[in-house]
């Protein structure tokens, strides 16, 4: 891989039909390339965490995916409410879900927390009212 | 490891998809209706109960590569949760016993938890 390959998506808010699409096309671009399947299951849950999140709270969001032959990156860039206490958001458990939200089986504060578990860096930054951007990387080797 | 055919025949299951992969071996069970928590403490290659009937279901399951979903409690999955599990590869049963039964069911018979691997504690002392 010479250049670093890169794809963008769109994810609706409140999409609940079609939320996973995102995670499910980069699960399978990372597969065709040979990426060890250990990784491609880590890329491939926080992915989802972070489409679930944005389908859950926010308006839309632009998800960047970039591969180069070190590390995959994963850019979520949302437009919504933001999240006032990343501190708290992180912590396992805390929620400020909907019961909507939780008849999917989301929405019970693991959703930041596996991001983390499942990624190798992942900084988030969010403004109240205007919107939340979490940038995840993955090592390769 | 459990075959998917003797996990219907353990469970007296319907097969609502994926006939055709019952041969389908499965190391572990997973059993939950919180998809957050099958994301974070499933396994590759485990099986999914649970009574959370949604597409939903269907795409952590493809996400976290689970091999096969029991329904409990009698609930059936609609057209469309069907459809995506055959587009996934993932085959779908039924049965009428509730999470616990089923899981215990199934513990019984030798299938480990997903959970287990990380862990010594073994209720029923298996090898």
């Amino acid at each position: 891989m010479e250049k670093p390959y890169r794809q963008s998506f769109t994810i609706q808010g409140k999409d609940f039909c079609n939320a996973g699409g995102a995670s499910t096309e980069i699960k399978a671009i990372l597969k065709d390339l040979g990426i060890d399947p250990v990784v491609v299951r880590r890329v491939a849950i926080a992915t989802y965490e972070a489409e679930m999140n944005v389908v859950m709270y926010a308006d839309r969001a632009e998800l960047a995916l970039e591969i180069t032959p070190q590390a995959i990156r994963i850019h979520v860039n949302d437009t919504g409410p933001g999240i006032p206490n990343i501190d708290l958001a992180m912590q396992e458990g805390y929620s400020t879900a909907t019961p909507e939200m939780r008849e999917m089986g989301f929405g019970a504060g693991m959703g930041l927390p596996n991001i983390k578990r499942n990624s190798d860096g992942l900084t988030i930054t969010s403004v109240e009212g205007k919107g939340t951007t979490l940038d995840i990387t993955f090592h390769i080797n | 490891m459990m075959q998917l055919c003797e996990v219907r025949d353990h469970l007296a299951c319907e097969v609502f998809s994926g006939e055709e992969h019952l041969d389908r071996t499965v190391l572990y069970g997973c059993a939950s209706d919180l998809m957050s928590d099958v994301l974070a403490f499933s396994q590759t290659g485990a099986l999914l109960l649970t009574g959370l009937v949604t597409v939903q279901t269907i795409q952590t399951a493809h996400i976290a590569e689970i091999e096969g979903i029991v329904f409990v409690r009698g609930k059936r999955p609609d057209a469309r949760v069907v459809a995506l599990s055959r587009q996934n590869g993932i085959p779908l049963l039924g049965t009428h016993f509730s999470m616990y039964e089923a899981s215990g069911i199934l513990y019984r018979h030798g299938l480990a938890s997903t959970m287990e691997c990380s862990q010594s504690a073994d209720p029923l002392n298996h090898a």
